[in-house]
């Protein structure tokens, strides 16, 4: 009989008081006892509706079936044989958009927590397994990958459990893109992608970091070079700024600076030596996940206040609602119907004030939103000795620049076809870099297509 | 892991290493620059390349210390090793078609527009090189300048070493005696620069300035060394660092640079105790 409780098990988590001030991961995971008790709702439906919305298609029945039997490792061969990272989308994939959004027990109640038995199963594995997956027998053919991020790790992974030679080209001195940069500590670990690299070099995957493609080396290089398909997975790197006065004052930062400095170069630690501003009233430009990580960071630096300021309305924040929720516990304030006109600087031109104008909301836009329009008169002035702006990133032009032949999209996106395949043969692309910023997981989904794109073109010759 | 092959002190504060990497060494041109971490726990540093050699695969790299990770730098010794060497970066300096440059440098700013002058010398065109340190203790570079420059003029704040003065009294001198240049390239501390660039706008010569801001990626990720130049917002990593020196707003630059400074100052005071506890 499976377990009809309408509610799923919530997310064992550190109390809001005590997180705020430290860097260990929020959300502690699911006991066995609360995994069993929340494996046995689902109803392991014939059809699968969840499968469907899994951008990789994990076969999502039959490793919760293997749950309900306790065999943790069968649950975890299931999820890898379509996933390279579990731990980390059981982590941070948006599954109430996705697998459990078209879980049938959301109708009449909460979807099964789908994403927290993933990561379950991933970390028990984790713990438990010392021995590196085996190295497939080399099928002599060589590919590379350009940029270590979600995509390019899922593209090198499915390529090397088929036989091929990959390797991975990083720009940065530590392979993981956005794992590593971007998400904070708190959410997703940095041992727990480390850990997932390692599984890919017992694959046989060599990441090669330093190498900015583009600059290090060409694509046409890389081919040249005897490399018999390239995939680009350079993500969306690029920050984007409003434009507004006072933008270039001390105590400006991008969303991917400021996280960068805080994860990447560990500037949170004691010692660093990497710097990072501690303000006391910091204030975040948007309402996205990066803006959430960021102004959680800021809280944990030790700000007295962390705001996020917001166009838009609650219900248009584009971050992830545990994010959001997660954040408020933490005491950020949320600003909404909110924008900034311009950062005014104190006496030493450092910035100090962030002024503001408030928003009412009109007709809907092509994005489906309904449009922010200025509320005249409405001026006001938050105090913020530190502005962070996270309104989004663009593709990175260096390997756009630097490929002869490569189409792209006005806003600078890599065009590429439903496989994967851009304007130059042998040369694939997908996540960030083509769609622009999305999520870790369709990246990996763009990956996991063109990695099997790649397998058929290299077979048919 | 990139090898030091080799090592030269240039003056109490400025030091020279090789580093192979043959990559960076295969590409890099005059004006690009790499970025270094010391070791696993280190910062990157953007320094820009000041030769190097393609074919032994090393890069030359000159640097002043001036805070905890070009000390600690100045401390490995050749035979030794950095964790890590990306690049080269940024735009090459262009050089195409000028016939007469002035190349001005300063202070350590030397390392940098050396290699400049030395691609136009090669490129067939006329050099005047003005080099200004605050005294002669402080000079480095000189022959190697000397060899790529149809005019030399050395100067120093104190007297002790070539003409006493500014770089710019010397640059307005050569205007005056009736010299024309195609362009001006300036390369040393944002003061100096900033001044140059006032004086050729006087006499309406192209001015090409270096920037070096504080950068974290290098590659256009971080937005950290955004500057505004004509009124618009620049990356000195992706669209630099060579800008021209009418356009850039240097007092922001200023302000930009500084803006890390008490931290500098902390954790360089905290290197030199670990130091002396030593």
């Amino acid at each position: 009989m499976p377990n009809m409780n309408p509610k799923k098990n919530a997310m064992p988590s550190q109390p809001a008081d005590v997180r705020r001030t430290n860097y260990e991961e929020v959300a502690l995971g699911y006991t066995e006892e609360i995994a069993l008790d929340e494996a046995a709702r689902c109803l392991n439906c014939k059809n699968m509706p969840c499968v469907s919305g899994c951008p990789v298609m994990i076969k999502i029945p039959h490793f919760i079936k293997k749950i309900t039997e306790k065999d943790y490792e069968g649950a975890y061969r299931i999820i890898a044989d379509s996933s390279s990272l579990p731990a980390v989308c059981g982590r941070v994939c948006p599954q109430e958009t996705q697998c459990e959004a078209k879980c049938v027990r959301g109708i009449k109640g909460e979807p099964v927590g789908i994403g927290r038995l993933e990561r379950f199963v991933a970390d028990r594995h984790n713990a438990a397994c010392d021995t590196p997956p085996e190295r497939p027998a080399p099928n002599g053919h060589r590919v590379a990958v350009v940029g270590s991020g979600p995509s390019g790790l899922t593209c090198a992974g499915d390529l090397a459990k088929a036989g091929y030679e990959v390797t991975v080209f990083e720009a940065l001195h530590t392979a993981g893109g956005v794992l590593v940069y971007g998400i904070p500590e708190f959410r997703l670990p940095k041992a727990i992608v480390k850990k997932e690299i390692e599984n890919l070099k017992a694959l046989g995957v060599k990441i090669e970091t330093n190498m900015v493609i583009g600059k290090s080396l060409t694509v046409d290089e890389l081919l040249e070079d005897g490399f018999e398909a390239v995939y680009i997975g350079t993500g969306a790197g690029l920050p984007r700024f409003m434009g507004i006065p006072g933008e270039n004052l001390c105590g400006v930062y991008s969303a991917n600076e400021f996280l960068t400095r805080v994860n990447l170069m560990k500037a949170y630690r004691e010692g660093a030596d990497t710097p990072i501003m501690h303000a006391k009233r910091v204030a975040v430009v948007g309402g996205g996940n990066v803006a959430m990580d960021a102004a959680r960071c800021a809280m944990r630096l030790g700000a007295e206040s962390v705001s996020i300021v917001y166009r838009r309305g609650e219900a248009e924040l584009p971050a992830r609602a545990e994010e959001v929720e997660h954040a408020k516990e933490e005491g950020i304030v949320f600003h909404l119907l909110t924008n900034p006109k311009e950062i005014l600087p104190d006496e030493n031109g450092n910035a100090a004030k962030l002024v503001c104008v408030r928003m009412g909301l009109g007709e809907p836009d092509e994005s489906g939103r309904r449009r922010p329009v200025e509320i005249e008169g409405s001026e006001f002035e938050l105090e913020a000795d530190c502005v962070i702006m996270a309104i989004g990133t663009s593709p990175n032009p260096l390997i756009k620049s630097t490929t002869e032949g490569l189409e792209c999209s006005k806003w600078g996106g890599i065009i590429a076809d439903e496989n994967g395949l851009t304007s130059r043969a042998g040369v694939y692309a997908g996540g960030d870099a083509v769609t622009g910023a999305a999520t870790v997981i369709l990246a990996m989904g763009a990956g996991k297509t063109a990695a099997a794109a790649i397998d058929r073109m290299i077979r048919s010759r | 892991m990139y090898e030091i092959v080799s090592k030269e002190i240039l003056n109490p504060t400025v030091i020279r290493m090789d580093v192979k990497a043959p990559y960076v060494a295969k590409k890099a041109q005059a004006g690009q620059f790499i970025i270094l971490r010391v070791d696993e726990e280190g910062e990157r540093i953007p320094l820009t390349v000041a030769d190097c050699d393609r074919e032994a695969g090393t890069v030359r790299i000159i640097f002043q210390k001036v805070g905890a990770t070009t000390d600690k730098l100045a401390e490995k010794e050749a035979g030794e090793f950095i964790s890590d060497f990306a690049g080269p970066l940024g735009r090459p300096t262009e050089t195409e078609g000028l016939k007469k440059v002035a190349v001005i440098g300063g202070g350590v700013g030397c390392a940098i527009a050396y290699p400049v002058a030395k691609k136009l010398h090669e490129n067939g065109c006329e050099v005047h090189s003005v080099v200004g340190f605050r005294s002669r203790d402080l000079v480095i570079l000189e022959d190697e300048f000397r060899a790529v420059s149809d005019r030399y003029v050395p100067m120093s704040d104190d007297g002790s070493w070539g003409e006493k003065g500014l770089v710019t009294n010397a640059l307005e001198k050569l205007i005056n005696e009736g010299e024309r240049y195609d362009e001006v390239i300036a390369i040393g501390p944002l003061v100096m620069m900033k001044f140059v660039a006032k004086l050729t706008k006087q006499y309406g010569i192209k001015t090409v300035v270096s920037m070096n801001p504080i950068m974290i990626d290098g590659t256009g990720m971080c937005g950290g060394c955004r500057l505004t130049v004509g009124g618009k917002m620049k990356f000195a990593c992706v669209d630099g660092p060579d800008f021209d020196g009418h356009e850039v707003d240097f007092d922001e630059a200023m302000k930009r640079g500084a803006m890390y400074k008490s931290f500098e100052r902390e954790a360089r005071e905290c290197n030199l105790l670990k130091q002396e506890a030593k």
